[in-house]
C-alpha cells in the first residue's frame, strides 16, 4: 500500500485545518477553492492538498500550512486562496501579508522546530502524525509508519511477547490513575472466561481535557491499530470504542478509519493473512461525565444508566457482559504502536525513570497561549507557563493551577518548580490526573472556583451512593453560602469533614475526588476563604457577598 | 427541529434505528440517540416500541419500559420533553468560567429572557447548561444547535443569536 503513494513528484504540501471551529468558519469552502485554483494553475501533479485536524486551538482559523516552508497562513478567507496559489505554490514566494501572527509555538511548527533541535522539550510520540497527515487517509497513515507495529506483532511476536514489551516499556495508564498497562493486560489473559473484550475509553469528559479528541480527530487509525494489537495480546476478538456523544467529528473519523481498515483486511477476519480476527464497534455516549469511570462505561455499553459497579471484581475479571475486559484510555493506546515498533528500550529514553514516556497536556486559562503540548514527563509548571503558555496574560501574577480537570488538585504557585511526573507529584500531595492544566491568575477567587467545581460534581453525580449524592450537594450549599457571605466559620469544619467522608466511603472515583479541590483550597488559601465569612468581603471582588447592614456589624 | 410527532413516525424511526444498531443490549443507547435526534426529544410513546423489539427473554435480553425511561432520563443529551427550535448549550465548567464565562452566561440569559433549563414562550429558544464540551482552548464556549461558538465575549452574544431565525 505504501508503494501506491508516490511522493517523488510532489514538491509541496498544503494542509488546511479542519477542526470543528475551522469548518464552521468556512474551511470546507477554502479547501474546495484550493482544489479549483491548483487545478487552474495546473499544479495537481506537484502539490498535494489535504485536510488536517487541529493540534492546538487558535483564534485565527482556518489555518493553511504550506510545507516544506512551514509557512502558516491564517485566517484564510476565500479571497486569499488565489493569491496564495499563484504566489506561493506557483512562484514559490511566501506571502508575508497573509501569514498568521505567531503568539507562541504552534504545535505543528514546534514539531518541525524540535526536529531541527531549536525548540526545547516538545517531543511527539502520541501526536507524531496528528496535524501532519490526512486523518481520513489510510495511505497517509501507512506512509508514516502506520500498521508496522501490528504487522510486527502478528508475524514476529507471540501475545506474551507483546505484553512483555509493553510491560518492559513501563507504560502507565494515561487516563489519570497511572496503572501499569502491561500488568492490566496480563490480568485479562489469566482471567477465566470467554470471550474477552478490549475497550477504548474515549469518554473524555474531564473539564479542560481534550487531548483524546485531538488524537482521535488527528490520528484515528493509530487507535484502531493499537486496539487490534491489544486484542491480539489479551486474546480478544471484539473491541468497543466508547466515544462521548459530544465529539461528532472524532466519531466520523473513527467510523471512516474502521471501514477503511476493514476494506484492507487490517481489521476483521484473518488480519495480515494470519488466524487472528478482530472487530471494533464504535459506541457513542449520550452525555454523562461519570461514564468515563470504567465500570460505569461498561454499564452504559450494556444499555443501562452509567452507574459505577461495586468493585472488586474489576473489569479484567468481570467486565463487559461479565467477561474479562481490558479498558484503556485513548492516549495510553496511542503509545502502544510506537513501543511495539521501536521497542521498550527506545521508549525508556523519554521521561523520568519512574514515569516513562511523554505526556500530553492541555494548557488553559489565563496565559497568552492556550493549547496542547506533548512533552517528556518531568517538565515543571514554570517551564510550561513560560515556554509554551508564553507567560501570564496581561502580565498578571500566577495564583494557582488546577491539574487534571475538576477532580484534580489545586496547586499553589509555590509548587511550580516541582517536576511533573506521577512520582514527584504524588509525594507533593498532588495528582497529575488527565493532563489538563488550568492556569489561574490573581483575579481568580478560590471560593468562586470551588463553587463552580462543586456545581459540576453535584450535577454529574450519578446518585448511586449516599456519600457522594448527599455530600456533593451539601458541599455546594456551604460553598454557595460562603460566597454570599452567609456562612459561619464552623461550617468550614463541616465542609472539610464532608470531603473526608466522601473520599473514604464513596463508591467510585467521582465521589472520592469530588472534594479534592475544596480540600486543597482550604489547605493553601484558607485565609481568603475565611475573609468571605468574617469580613463579608471577597478580596478579588467576584463573589456576590451580601453587604452588611449597620445592625449586623453589631452582632 | 420539532415536528408533529405521529405514531407512524415513531414506529418507522424506531424500526430504522433497530435495523442499524441491532437488538443486542448494546443497541439500547444508540437507538435512543437516533430517536432523540429524529424528534429533538424522546417521545414517551417511543419507549414501548423500543422495548417490544429488544426485549427477548429467550436470548437473555430483558427490557422494561421503566428501564428505558431510567436510561433516557439519565443522560444529558436526551430530552424527555420537546425543546425550542434552537437549543443553546452553554459550558459551565471551570476552564470556560475562569476565562470569562461568568459574564457570557449573564448576557445569554438577558438576551434570551430565559433561565437555564427553560424554553422561551414562543418555543424559539431553549437554554441548557452543560458540562465541559472539550473545546476549552477557545473558551468560553457555547453551542447553538450544532454550531460551536468559541472565544465569546458578552457583547457578541446579541449578534450571534441574531443569526438564527
Amino acid at each position: 500500500m505504501a508503494e501506491t503513494k508516490s511522493r517523488k513528484s510532489i514538491r509541496m504540501m498544503v494542509l488546511v485545518s479542519s477542526d470543528p471551529v475551522s469548518l464552521e468558519r468556512g474551511a470546507g469552502e477554502v479547501f474546495r477553492k484550493f482544489q479549483e485554483e491548483i487545478e487552474a494553475f495546473d499544479l495537481s501533479e506537484e502539490v498535494s492538498l489535504t485536510t488536517i485536524a487541529d493540534v492546538g486551538c487558535r483564534e485565527d482559523v482556518p489555518l493553511v500550512i504550506v510545507y516544506p516552508d512551514a509557512a502558516v497562513y491564517g485566517p484564510v478567507g476565500m479571497d486569499d486562496v488565489h493569491i496564495l496559489v499563484e504566489e506561493h505554490l506557483k512562484k514559490g514566494r511566501v506571502v508575508p501579508g497573509l501569514l498568521a501572527v505567531m503568539h507562541g509555538p504552534l504545535p505543528e511548527i514546534a514539531w518541525l522546530n524540535s526536529r531541527k533541535g531549536s525548540l526545547p522539550a516538545q517531543k511527539r510520540i502520541v501526536l507524531e502524525r496528528a496535524g501532519l497527515v490526512n486523518p481520513e487517509s489510510l495511505e497517509d497513515y501507512v506512509v508514516y509508519d502506520g500498521y508496522k507495529a501490528l504487522g510486527k506483532a502478528l508475524t514476529q511476536m507471540t501475545p506474551a511477547e507483546v505484553i512483555a514489551e509493553v510491560d518492559k516499556a513501563g507504560l502507565q495508564g494515561r487516563g489519570g490513575a497511572g496503572f501499569p498497562t502491561g500488568r492490566k493486560w496480563s490480568f485479562v489473559v489469566s482471567a477465566p472466561g470467554e470471550p474477552k473484550y478490549v475497550i477504548c475509553n474515549a469518554d473524555e469528559s474531564e473539564p479542560g481535557t481534550f487531548k483524546d479528541r485531538l488524537i482521535l480527530e488527528g490520528d484515528p487509525f493509530s487507535i484502531v491499530e493499537a486496539m487490534t494489537i491489544a486484542g491480539y495480546a489479551v486474546g480478544a476478538h471484539e473491541g468497543y470504542i466508547y466515544i462521548r456523544g459530544e465529539y461528532p467529528l472524532a466519531y466520523k473519523r473513527l467510523e471512516n478509519a474502521i471501514h477503511m481498515a476493514e476494506a484492507q483486511n487490517l481489521l476483521g477476519e484473518h488480519i495480515f493473512g494470519t488466524q487472528f480476527n478482530f472487530h471494533i464497534h464504535l459506541h457513542a455516549g449520550a452525555g454523562a461525565y461519570i461514564c468515563g469511570e470504567e465500570t460505569a462505561l461498561i454499564e452504559s455499553i450494556e444499555g443501562k444508566r452509567g452507574m459505577p459497579r461495586a468493585r472488586p471484581p474489576y473489569p479484567p475479571t468481570f467486565g463487559l457482559f461479565g467477561k474479562p475486559t481490558v479498558v484503556n484510555n485513548v492516549e495510553t493506546l496511542a503509545n502502544v504502536p510506537p513501543i511495539i515498533r521501536n521497542g521498550a528500550d527506545w521508549y525508556h529514553q523519554f521521561g523520568s525513570p519512574k514515569s516513562v514516556g511523554t505526556k500530553v497536556y492541555t494548557i488553559l486559562g489565563n496565559v497568552n497561549f492556550t493549547g496542547l503540548i506533548e512533552v517528556p514527563m518531568g517538565i515543571t509548571l514554570r517551564e510550561v507557563i513560560d515556554i509554551y503558555g508564553k507567560g501570564m496574560k496581561n502580565g498578571a501574577r500566577l495564583k494557582l493551577v488546577q491539574t487534571g480537570g475538576s477532580s484534580g488538585s489545586i496547586v499553589p504557585a509555590s509548587l511550580q518548580d516541582t517536576p511533573m511526573d506521577f512520582e514527584s507529584w504524588r509525594s507533593a500531595g498532588a495528582s497529575l490526573g488527565s493532563g489538563a492544566l488550568l492556569i489561574c491568575d490573581e483575579h481568580t477567587c478560590v471560593v468562586d472556583l470551588a463553587k463552580v467545581l462543586m456545581q459540576f460534581f453535584r450535577f454529574e453525580c450519578c446518585g448511586k451512593c449516599t456519600p457522594c449524592r448527599v455530600g456533593t450537594q451539601r458541599s455546594y450549599d456551604i460553598v454557595s453560602r460562603i460566597s454570599e457571605g452567609k456562612a459561619s466559620l464552623d461550617e468550614l469544619e463541616v465542609l472539610q469533614k464532608l470531603g473526608e467522608h466522601m473520599t473514604e466511603v464513596s463508591n467510585c472515583g467521582l465521589g472520592q475526588t469530588a472534594s479534592t479541590a475544596v480540600r486543597d483550597i482550604l489547605k493553601h488559601f484558607r485565609a481568603e476563604v475565611e475573609e468571605h465569612i468574617t469580613s463579608h468581603n471577597c478580596p478579588v471582588g467576584v463573589c456576590p457577598v451580601a453587604e452588611l447592614t449597620p445592625a449586623q456589624y453589631l452582632v | 427541529m420539532n415536528q408533529e410527532v405521529k405514531e407512524l413516525d415513531i414506529v418507522s424511526v424506531v424500526e430504522k434505528a433497530i435495523e442499524e444498531h441491532g437488538t443486542r443490549r448494546d443497541a439500547v443507547i444508540p437507538v435512543l440517540s437516533e430517536v432523540n435526534r429524529a424528534f429533538g426529544f424522546i417521545p414517551a410513546e417511543a419507549l414501548p416500541e423500543i422495548r417490544r423489539r429488544i426485549h427477548e427473554p429467550d436470548e437473555g435480553v430483558f427490557l422494561a419500559d421503566s428501564h428505558l425511561y431510567s436510561v433516557a432520563s439519565f443522560y444529558q443529551m436526551f430530552s424527555l420533553h420537546p425543546l425550542g427550535r434552537h437549543v443553546v448549550r452553554f459550558c459551565e465548567s471551570a476552564p470556560c468560567h475562569v476565562q470569562g464565562g461568568r459574564q457570557v452566561i449573564k448576557a445569554l440569559q438577558d438576551e434570551l429572557g430565559i433561565k437555564p433549563g427553560e424554553t422561551s414562550a414562543d418555543k424559539k429558544w431553549s437554554l441548557i447548561m452543560t458540562s465541559c464540551l472539550g473545546i476549552c482552548g477557545v473558551g468560553p464556549v457555547f453551542i447553538v444547535d450544532e454550531d460551536v461558538i468559541g472565544n465569546v465575549t458578552p457583547d457578541q452574544v446579541h449578534e450571534i443569536l441574531a443569526r438564527y431565525q
